[in-house]
C-alpha cells in the first residue's frame, strides 16, 4: 500500500534504539556513579527519571495539542494521526509520572500522594486524555472522531494552566511539601542524559505510532470504489 | 443578534415544557446530598466543614443529567441538523442552550442550599455572595459541558462518556467553587473570596468563548 | 459569443450542478460518481429502490453532510466552500422531521420562521397550517400527532423556507389519499413560485406524470437521466420488485 511504502519506519526505530541506549546510560550512571544527596540519601535518584519523564509528558501533551490545531486548521488527516500518537505517549508518560511521584512520596512523607500541585495536574491530564482516547474509540466516523477528539485536546490543553494554579493555591493553603525541582550542576549529567533519552524513545514511539495510525486511517478512509455493474 | 433572540425562544419554550424533567433533577440532587451525609454520619463538625464540598460535588454530578438531557429534544427527530440547514447560526444555538443549562444548574444549585443547611447545619452570612459564587461555578460546568453533551449525545456509551470528559476539566471550577463556598460559609479572614472568585471569573471567560467557537466544528458533518 | 462563453453561461446556469458526488458510510459507498445538472426551474423526479442511495445524495445537495470526493453547486454556490449560501438557496423535506415532539405545532414553525428572520405572528403562520390542513391541531403538541400528521408539519415547515431549491426525500410517505393530493398541491406551489424541485420517490406513476426530468439511482451510480414519463419504463426498475402503491 502507498501509504506505508513512504512511511520509513527504519526512523522509528532507530531513535528509540539510540534512545534506549541513552536511557540505558543516564540511568547507570544515575543509580550508580552519582552520588548520595545529603538530605534525602538514595531515594533522590528517582529524579533521574521522574524530571525526565516530566518535561517528556509536557512535550508529548503539547505536540498533541499542536496537531490537532493544525487538523482543524489545514484538515490533513496525517495531523490527526500525529494527534492520535502524542496523546497515547502523554497518557502513558502522565501515567508513568503519577507512579514515579507515589515511589518517590511514601518514602519521603509516608503517604501515597502529596498533592504536589504538577502531580496533581498531572493526574487530572491523565484522565482528561485518557477521556480523549475514550471518545476516539466510540466514535466510528473517522471525520468525526478527528474533529471532535482535536476540539477536546484543545479545551483540555488549554485548561492546564488553569487547573496548575487552582490546585497551587488551594495547596498552598495547607502548606504542604511539594517535590524537590532544583537539582544542583554534579547531578545535571544523569538529569540531560535521561531527558535525551526518553526524548529519544518518544519520538521513536510516536514516529511508529503516527505510521500505524495513518495506515489505518487509509484503509478507513478510502475503501475501494464498488465495480460498475453490468 | 436575532439569531440568539430565535434561539433563545426555542430553549424557553423547550425548558417550559420540561419542568417535570427539572424536577427530576432537583430530586436527584437532594438525594445525593442526603446520601453524602450518610457517608460522614451525625458528626456536626465535620458536617458543617464537609458541606461546601458536597454541595458542588452533588452539583456537579446532577449536571450530567442536565447536560444529558438538553440534546435529547433536539436529536430525537434531527431537530438540530434541521435548524443548521434552515441555516441557523451554530454559535447562536451553542450559547442559547448554554446559558439554558446555566439557569437550571443556577436554580438547582439555590434550590439546594435550604437543604443542605438543614442537613449540614450549615450557616449562610452571606446567601447574596453565595448566590453569585453558584452562578460563576455553575457556568463554568455549562459551556464545556454543553458543548461535550452535543458530542457524546451522538457517540455509543454515551452515558459515561460525557462524565469522563466533563469531569476532569472542570476540576479547577470544582476546587474555586468549593473553596469559596467555604470560606462564605465558616469565614475568611483573610479575605481571599476575591481570588477564588477571580479564577472562576477567568474559567468562565476562557470556556464561554472557546467552547462557543469550536462549537460550529461540533455540529458540521 | 464563442463556445466558451455559451457553455460557461449555460453553467452558470444551472439550478444544481453535481460533478462526481461520492459519500461513504463506513466501509460502504453510498454514492458513486454521481454526475449531473438541472436547469433552474425544473422539477425531477429521484427513483431507486431502498438503499440505492437518493436520501444520501438529496442530504449532500443539503449541505447536510459533506461528500467524500466529487463536487457540486447549488445555484452558483459551491457545496464545499459556501456551505450557508447553498442552505439559504434549499428547503430539505427529510425523513427526520426536525420537530420538536413537546412543543406544539404553531411552536414549532414559530421557531423556524425566527431563525429564518420572518413574520412569526400568528396570521403570518395559520395560513401555512392551513394549507397542509392542520389549523384545527395548530396549539396541539407535536407528541399527539400521527405520522401523518407529522409528515403534513414538516410540509409547512418546507413551504415556510421558500427556498429555490426545493428537496423532498419521500413526501407521499406515511400519508392518505387525501395527503398525497396535498403533496401534489404543494407540488404545484413550489412549481408555481420557480422553484427547483429534486423529489425521491418510489410512486413512479405519481412522480412521471409531476415531473419535467427523471433520475434513477442504483447502487449509489446514476443510471438513467431522461424525461419523467419515460422512467417507469426505461429506467430499469422492475416493477415487480417496487413496494407496494409504487405503481
Amino acid at each position: 500500500m502507498a501509504v506505508s511504502d513512504r512511511l520509513n519506519p527504519g526512523a522509528g526505530y532507530a531513535l528509540m534504539v539510540v534512545g534506549a541506549l541513552l536511557l540505558a546510560v543516564g540511568s547507570y550512571i544515575g543509580l550508580f556513579v552519582a552520588p548520595s544527596e545529603s538530605y534525602m540519601g538514595d531515594v533522590y535518584r528517582i529524579l533521574y527519571v521522574h524530571v525526565p519523564t516530566a518535561w517528556n509528558a509536557l512535550l508529548a501533551f503539547t505536540f498533541a495539542f499542536g496537531s490537532a490545531v493544525a487538523f482543524l486548521i489545514r484538515g490533513d488527516f496525517k495531523w490527526d494521526a500525529r494527534h492520535e500518537a502524542g496523546a497515547e505517549m502523554g497518557v502513558v508518560l502522565a501515567g508513568l509520572l503519577c507512579c514515579q511521584g507515589s515511589i518517590w512520596a511514601k518514602p519521603t512523607w509516608g503517604v501515597w500522594w502529596d498533592w504536589d500541585p504538577r502531580l496533581t495536574t498531572t493526574a487530572v491530564m491523565f484522565f482528561a486524555f485518557v477521556g480523549i482516547l475514550a471518545l476516539r474509540r466510540f466514535v466510528e466516523d473517522p471525520v468525526k472522531r478527528a474533529t471532535w477528539s482535536a476540539v477536546a485536546t484543545i479545551i483540555a490543553y488549554v485548561d492546564v494552566p488553569i487547573v496548575y494554579f487552582s490546585v497551587r493555591w488551594w495547596n498552598s493553603l495547607h502548606q504542604m511539601q511539594s517535590s524537590p525541582e532544583t537539582v544542583s550542576a554534579p547531578f545535571l549529567i544523569p538529569l540531560r542524559t535521561n531527558a535525551f533519552g526518553i526524548l529519544f524513545l518518544m519520538a521513536g514511539l510516536i514516529t511508529l505510532r503516527t505510521r500505524l495510525a495513518r495506515m489505518r486511517l487509509a484503509q478507513e478512509m478510502a475503501p475501494p470504489l464498488p465495480e460498475v455493474a453490468s | 443578534m436575532k439569531q440568539l433572540a430565535a434561539a433563545l425562544y426555542k430553549e424557553w419554550l423547550l425548558q417550559s415544557r420540561a419542568l417535570a424533567q427539572l424536577l427530576a433533577v432537583l430530586v436527584f440532587g437532594a438525594t445525593a446530598l442526603l446520601l453524602f451525609s450518610f457517608a460522614v454520619g451525625p458528626n456536626y463538625e465535620l458536617l458543617r466543614a464537609i458541606a461546601p464540598g458536597f454541595l458542588w460535588l452533588a452539583l456537579l454530578l446532577s449536571s450530567t443529567l442536565t447536560l444529558a438531557e438538553s440534546f435529547q429534544a433536539e436529536m430525537e427527530h434531527r431537530a438540530l441538523e434541521g435548524q443548521i440547514l434552515l441555516p441557523a447560526n451554530p454559535a447562536a444555538l451553542y450559547y442559547a442552550k448554554a446559558l439554558a443549562n446555566w439557569a437550571q444548574l443556577t436554580l438547582l444549585g439555590i434550590a439546594l442550599v435550604p437543604l443542605m443547611v438543614a442537613l449540614y447545619d450549615a450557616q449562610l452570612p452571606r446567601p447574596l455572595a453565595l448566590a453569585g459564587i453558584i452562578a460563576l461555578g455553575t457556568a463554568g460546568l455549562s459551556a464545556p459541558g454543553t458543548l461535550y453533551a452535543a458530542m457524546t449525545h451522538q457517540a455509543r456509551s454515551r452515558q459515561t462518556l460525557l462524565p469522563l470528559l466533563l469531569f476532569p476539566l472542570v476540576v479547577p471550577v470544582l476546587i474555586a467553587a468549593v473553596k469559596a463556598t467555604s470560606l462564605l460559609m465558616l469565614g475568611d479572614p483573610m479575605s481571599q473570596i476575591g481570588s477564588w472568585a477571580l479564577l472562576l471569573i477567568t474559567f468562565d471567560a476562557i470556556h464561554w468563548s472557546l467552547c462557543g467557537l469550536l462549537f460550529g466544528r461540533v455540529v458540521e458533518d | 459569443m464563442t463556445t466558451f462563453d455559451a457553455i460557461a453561461a449555460i453553467a452558470a446556469t444551472a439550478a444544481i450542478d453535481a460533478r462526481g458526488l461520492c459519500r461513504r458510510y463506513g466501509r460502504r459507498w453510498a454514492l458513486v460518481d454521481v454526475t449531473f445538472r438541472v436547469a433552474p426551474g425544473t422539477s425531477v423526479m429521484l427513483a431507486g429502490r431502498n438503499g440505492s442511495g437518493k436520501s444520501t445524495l438529496l442530504r449532500v445537495l443539503a449541505a447536510a453532510i459533506r461528500p467524500d470526493r466529487g463536487s457540486a453547486t447549488v445555484l452558483g454556490h459551491d457545496l464545499g466552500r459556501e456551505r450557508e449560501e447553498v442552505r439559504r438557496s434549499i428547503a430539505l423535506l427529510s425523513h427526520a422531521s426536525y420537530l420538536h415532539e413537546a412543543l406544539t405545532a404553531m411552536e414549532n414553525l414559530r421557531i423556524a420562521a425566527r431563525f429564518l428572520e420572518r413574520k412569526t405572528g400568528r396570521d403570518a403562520l395559520l395560513p401555512l397550517l392551513a394549507e397542509v390542513e392542520l389549523d384545527a391541531r395548530a396549539d396541539d403538541a407535536v407528541s399527539t400527532f400521527s405520522a401523518g400528521m407529522r409528515k403534513r408539519l414538516a410540509l409547512a415547515r418546507t413551504l415556510l423556507q421558500e427556498g429555490s431549491v426545493v428537496l423532498l426525500d419521500e413526501p407521499y410517505g406515511e400519508l392518505d389519499p387525501p395527503g398525497f393530493r396535498l403533496v401534489d398541491r404543494l407540488f404545484g406551489t413550489f412549481k408555481a413560485r420557480g422553484a427547483t424541485v429534486l423529489m425521491a420517490t418510489h410512486l413512479l406513476d405519481r412522480g412521471a406524470a409531476l415531473c419535467d426530468e427523471g433520475l434513477v439511482l442504483e447502487g449509489g451510480r446514476l443510471r438513467w437521466h431522461g424525461p419523467a414519463r419515460e422512467l417507469p419504463e426505461q429506467g430499469g426498475l422492475d416493477p415487480a420488485t417496487l413496494p407496494e402503491g409504487a405503481r
